[in-house]
């Protein structure tokens, strides 16, 4: 006892030292603090409006959960309106241009339709987990708080101006996204899927904060838009390279992208279904937006050869290795891979049709890739049963609207028209061509055309082979029609894609 | 050049010095009787040399994440006393936003039973 208690004022008298340290450095602080005080104006704070809606809901539900007893129901309710009012404010907020707080965020266009993406996924992840935790009796209210955590940090990734707030949303969703991976915590899969994604991605975010603070021992400063505009007459170019480097790979860690892409079908494997969903689309999304704010404009050579390897790698890898994969999530994993490597085409092109193609690839792949694991959730039975592509067979007759919704996803992550799945990659590598990069648009309709034969082998199964009697729960009416909704928006998004091509050239 | 050195050195040459004579003083003029408990290294009565592996009861963990908490608020709290003045009434309701998301965190820590000890 008396040991612990010396450990303990051991760890007190650390940290006293550090408050004494920070107290020398107050007047720094507190000019920041006066600069804070004169600058800002209630407008700056409508422009955070998405924002500051996520962060007072996610405290709302937090109360919910510490003052009421069994408020799972409430704590449901409360999220989904509240993300439908994230929603509201993130299309208010998408008339406005500029940056706000002394040039840490970035406010409207871009950052107000990743707000957009991010609580449509939020929405959805949230819908599908309410049957998926009871039906795995681990109907928790953190849930939804986690879920809504990890979002604000999506968001404030989408909106960072400066690389400090990038790296802090960066914090923010992923420490979220290790504990939601973990959630249930007597599945060894999923204390597996947890540990690993919580070692490889702190060490990836090293990474990524080393680059920061290489590239800000460059140039001095922290404002990314000072960076891009001065990169070429800056002197310490070693360091800016090496630190643009280091970036580089965290965020590729981030999107799953190969060589950095082993934790993925793991954690995506052991995760719970609708938090594998999220994972792979949230999360990439908002890697994504960093990789569009810092690199979409880059007219190094250097760093498009290396968008180029990776893309050309995440496309012949993933796909081709989820050919032989027999665990249906494990599956999605590897297309998430591959999906990740269309989308670097766009980034490799660095024109805006590349950005607009980016943006939308990634709202049809929240919509077909959430909606994939919805389903793959309503099937699957405890203790993880009914994840293998054997347990598929003859759903087509035993469940059909199920069977029908999951082909109709299949179809769309294969790129097959009119699903809008075929439009984000039409987009991508139509931008690919116009910038001279036509054979690695060729190799990514090559590799599309592999991931037909996995997408279609679930679709066989489902239609074409009899399977043994399975047990199935119950599916409540809410899952069907948010499925619905999700078939409806991607059939509207693929037959008339101009609707969304239009919003997204409004964004400067 | 080299000459700018000599006060380091001076001080380098007192700050051991004292140290060494402190020390030695106190040996040569104390009064010395050992035993068993004064012999050992940690008089606390942990055991210096055991296995590395020992498991610490995760109640100490929650005790140290919750003192971060409430560590870094006061660090943001420093800055803002000391200009309390200038910043009037909007810093004062930022202070209060602050706290008040905080406090949402305290609650439910509370609720959740982390502050019980058994």
């Amino acid at each position: 006892m008396q040991d612990k208690f010396i450990m303990f004022l051991s760890l007190f008298k650390f940290y006293t030292r550090d408050i004494l340290f920070l107290s020398q450095k107050i007047p720094n602080l507190s000019s920041i603090l006066i600069n804070i005080h004169t600058n800002m104006n209630t407008n700056e704070l409508f422009a955070i409006a998405p924002i500051i809606s996520v962060t007072t809901l996610s405290i709302i539900v937090l109360l919910i959960e510490s003052l009421i007893k069994k408020s799972e129901r409430l704590s449901f309710g409360v999220t989904v309106i509240g993300l439908f009012v994230t929603m509201y404010f993130s299309i208010t907020t998408f008339e406005l241009s500029g940056t706000a707080f002394n040039q840490m965020v970035t406010i409207g266009g871009f950052a107000s339709i990743f707000s957009v993406l991010f609580s449509v996924a939020a929405l959805l992840t949230v819908v599908f987990s309410k049957d998926y935790l009871q039906k795995e009796n681990a109907n928790f209210g953190e849930f939804y708080i986690l879920i809504l955590f990890s979002t604000i940090g999506m968001m404030l990734m989408a909106s960072a101006a400066d690389l400090i707030l990038l790296f802090i949303g960066l914090e923010l969703m992923s420490i979220c996204l290790y504990v939601l991976a973990g959630f249930f915590r007597n599945r060894q899969s999923s204390n597996e899927a947890a540990l690993k994604y919580f070692l490889l991605g702190a060490f990836a975010t090293s990474f990524l904060l080393y680059g920061i603070a290489l590239v800000y021992g460059a140039t001095g400063t922290t404002n990314i838009n000072y960076i891009i505009q001065n990169l070429s007459n800056m002197n310490n170019s070693l360091f800016i390279s090496v630190g643009i480097g280091l970036i580089l790979i965290g965020l590729a860690f981030k999107v799953g992208a190969v060589p950095f892409h082993m934790w993925v079908p793991d954690v995506y494997q052991g995760s719970p279904t609708p938090v594998s969903g999220f994972m792979a689309t949230g999360a990439k999304a908002a890697a994504f937006s960093a990789f569009v704010i810092l690199f979409i404009n880059s007219t190094s050579s250097e760093i498009k050869t290396v968008l180029i390897l990776l893309s050309a790698l995440s496309m012949i890898a993933g796909n081709i290795i989820a050919i032989a994969q027999t665990n249906v999530k494990r599956m999605l994993g590897y297309s998430s891979i591959a999906h990740a490597g269309y989308m670097l085409i766009g980034l490799a092109a660095a024109n805006q049709l590349g950005r607009d193609g980016i943006l939308f690839y990634l709202f049809a792949y929240m919509l077909m890739n959430i909606g994939a694991f919805g389903v793959i959730s309503l099937i699957e039975a405890n203790e993880e049963k009914n994840l293998q592509f054997d347990d598929y067979k003859g759903l087509g007759t035993k469940k059909p609207a199920l069977a029908a919704i999951l082909a109709i996803l299949m179809f769309s992550l294969a790129g097959i028209p009119p699903f809008a799945g075929f439009f984000g990659k039409y987009y991508i590598f139509i931008a690919a061509v116009n910038s001279n990069l036509t054979w690695l648009a060729i190799l990514g309709v090559l590799t599309s055309v592999i991931s037909v034969y996995y997408y279609l082998k679930l679709v066989v199964a489902m239609y074409f082979k009899e399977g043994e009697e399975i047990l199935f729960s119950k599916v409540s009416p809410l899952s069907y029609l948010v499925l619905i909704a999700i078939i409806i928006l991607i059939t509207g998004i693929g037959v008339y894609p101009s609707s969304i091509l239009t919003i997204l050239n409004q964004i400067p | 050049m080299l000459a700018d050195y000599i006060p380091i050195g001076i001080m380098i040459i007192f700050g051991v010095g004292f140290a060494i004579v402190l020390t030695k003083a106190s040996e040569w003029l104390g009064p010395k009787n050992p035993n068993d408990v004064k012999q050992s290294i940690y008089e606390s009565g942990m055991e210096p040399i055991k296995s590395a592996r020992e498991r610490i009861s995760i109640k100490y963990y929650m005790v140290a994440m919750l003192f971060i908490l409430f560590d870094i608020e006061v660090v943001f709290m420093y800055p803002w006393a000391v200009n309390f003045r200038s910043l009037g009434m909007f810093g004062f309701i930022e202070m209060v936003i602050f706290i008040a998301i905080l406090m949402a965190g305290f609650l439910y820590l509370w609720k959740k039973g982390a502050f019980e000890w058994d």
